[in-house]
């Protein structure tokens, strides 16, 4: 299916969609804390607003409820209790660099290659105009699985595990035209008790690491203390 | 009709070479109006131009016979690449010299003397120029070819009329593809050119200059030659990304109605794009030399995903 045949309307979705995958190579390359929460914010409008022209483009008048869901709980309310949580935590200031900017690039590049050859006998199969968002959300649900992967702060890592989601929101808005309401709603609730799981344990790493930088978790306390009665 | 068509490109080319001095002098323009200064005329590129022309012209005793050959090189080679590109006109013989890749082997080409000429005096500030130069065109290279072989892709040619004359029969499409090729073009174009997040063309601080370091030892008609011939590639610049992106106005056919209105769509959109530019020089801040890098990787990684939107989203399975 070549872009001319699609109606103006049906172009946008695409254009979105490519957006989705750009903005979630921005979060992985993000080294300010606040800065990706509002990316984070910025990509679920986008996947609100990719829904939502699903909905206008195929008449799929249960999309409508799903768009609005999706545009209050990623963009507006999971984005503020992280807000939140951070600033409670006192790392508004908080930059954390990736070590290898460029080849944690080209390992994104690699991946979305690699969804797109993993997708092709889907899509020949599928005969929405969506189909082809499909390799897009599988990069995105990828990307967000390396985001957790390079990524040694706890909160950037919450980032990775939601954008994940998002991709994954992505992938049943692009090949299904939509999960039914129930189920839905299932994830959206699941979604908002992980981030409130999440804040606790962020309190709790905190407290028994003194930091949020997971890769401490590694070392055994007895070293330390070790170290601590030598000196 | 073949010698109309040749006349006709022979006269873009001369007015690529006229126009250049007057889009610097409408960024320059721009920009003192955005800092709420009056600013010298639009003309007074062409006045400086003309002041240098006529100056007497001094070499350095260290220096080759390259060094004096070296400004007619680079303007030559960057003033025929500018000529094979749509300015007024679709498809004139001129189009048929080069395609994208010889249009940047010219440019690579024009920045080799450009380098050279800057050691061959053998002071430490032509040097330091030289390789900063070469450092930021060996990482903007690669992203400007992705960026192009992405329009290349989609129009099945190299050609620069070709990719244009697709863009036209297809008509008004909302291509991902071209979205990115857009930025990274436009991140390459800023670098390339020597513009505000990556060089200063305003200043002489030693620590910050490339370009300008570059140019340090040449005098009269020598500078007035180099001046010139980077005030065309960032011409060149605009003509390639208001055409490739924008390519509606441009004449198909050599009736003088069309040609004019070419010409009028073609000033339209170099204006616009001059006023973004300056625009964003006065927003942004000139970035450390060691950002650049970063700089130029956001224009690879932009034009690798133009490229790959393009394979996933737009010719589909």
């Amino acid at each position: 299916m070549t872009l001319t045949v699609l109606t103006l309307l049906q172009q946008f979705v695409l254009l979105l969609a490519a957006l989705v995958l750009f903005l979630s190579f921005v979060l992985l390359a993000q080294p300010r804390l606040i800065a990706a929460i509002h990316l984070f914010a910025w990509q679920g409008a986008l996947i609100a607003a990719v829904t939502l022209t699903v909905a206008l483009a195929g008449h799929a008048h249960h999309l409508y409820f799903s768009a609005l869901l999706t545009l209050v709980l990623k963009a507006l309310l999971i984005p503020w209790m992280l807000h939140r949580l951070v600033r409670r935590l006192g790392l508004e200031r908080h930059t954390e660099a990736l070590r290898w900017p460029a080849l944690a690039m080209m390992a994104g590049v690699a991946l979305v290659i690699f969804s797109y050859w993993l997708v092709v006998p889907m899509v020949e199969q599928g005969l929405a105009f969506t189909r082809n968002i499909v390799a897009v959300s599988l990069a995105v649900v990828l990307i967000g699985l390396l985001m957790m992967v390079l990524r040694q702060q706890a909160v950037a890592q919450v980032l990775g595990f939601m954008s994940m989601e998002n991709g994954l929101f992505l992938a049943a808005v692009s090949a299904t035209a939509g999960m039914p309401l129930v189920v839905e709603l299932g994830v959206a609730f699941d979604v908002l008790v992980a981030m409130v799981l999440f804040g606790v344990f962020f309190f709790q790493i905190r407290e028994s690491i003194d930091s949020l930088d997971v890769d401490r978790l590694n070392r055994l306390t007895e070293t330390v203390d070790n170290e601590d009665l030598i000196q | 009709m073949i010698i109309v068509t040749w006349l006709i490109a022979f006269i873009q080319a001369l007015l690529i070479a006229a126009l250049a001095p007057l889009l610097i002098g409408w960024v320059r323009k721009v920009k003192a109006w955005l800092q709420n200064r009056r600013g010298p005329s639009l003309l007074q590129p062409y006045a400086d131009l003309r002041k240098l022309l006529v100056k007497e012209i001094r070499v350095p005793h260290t220096a080759s016979p390259l060094f004096r050959a070296s400004p007619y090189i680079v303007f030559v080679a960057i003033w025929l690449a500018a000529a094979t590109i749509p300015l007024v006109a679709l498809d004139l013989p001129t189009s048929r010299i080069a395609d994208i890749i010889v249009l940047v082997g010219l440019l690579a080409l024009a920045r080799f003397f450009l380098a050279l000429a800057g050691m061959d005096a053998g002071t430490a500030f032509g040097g330091m120029g030289a390789s900063r130069e070469m450092l930021i065109s060996a990482l903007a290279e690669p992203a400007m070819l992705v960026a192009v072989f992405t329009l290349a892709m989609t129009a099945h040619s190299t050609s620069l009329v070709s990719v244009i004359d697709h863009h036209l029969t297809d008509g008004f499409l909302l291509r991902p593809s071209y979205l990115f090729a857009l930025g990274a073009l436009l991140l390459v174009a800023l670098a390339e050119c020597g513009r505000i997040p990556v060089d200063n063309p305003a200043t002489h601080l030693e620590l910050t200059m490339i370009h300008e370091a570059m140019l340090l030892e040449y005098a009269g008609r020598h500078l007035a030659l180099m001046e010139w011939a980077a005030w065309i590639k960032l011409l060149l610049y605009g003509v390639i990304i208001a055409n490739l992106f924008f390519p509606w106005g441009v004449a198909q056919d050599f009736s003088p109605l069309a040609l004019g209105l070419g010409l009028a769509a073609v000033l339209f959109k170099l204006m616009i794009l001059g006023a973004v530019l300056a625009v964003s020089e006065t927003a942004l801040a000139k970035m450390r030399l060691f950002r650049v890098p970063a700089f130029l990787n956001l224009a690879l990684l932009l034009a690798l995903l133009g490229l790959l939107s393009h394979v996933i989203l737009e010719v589909g399975a």
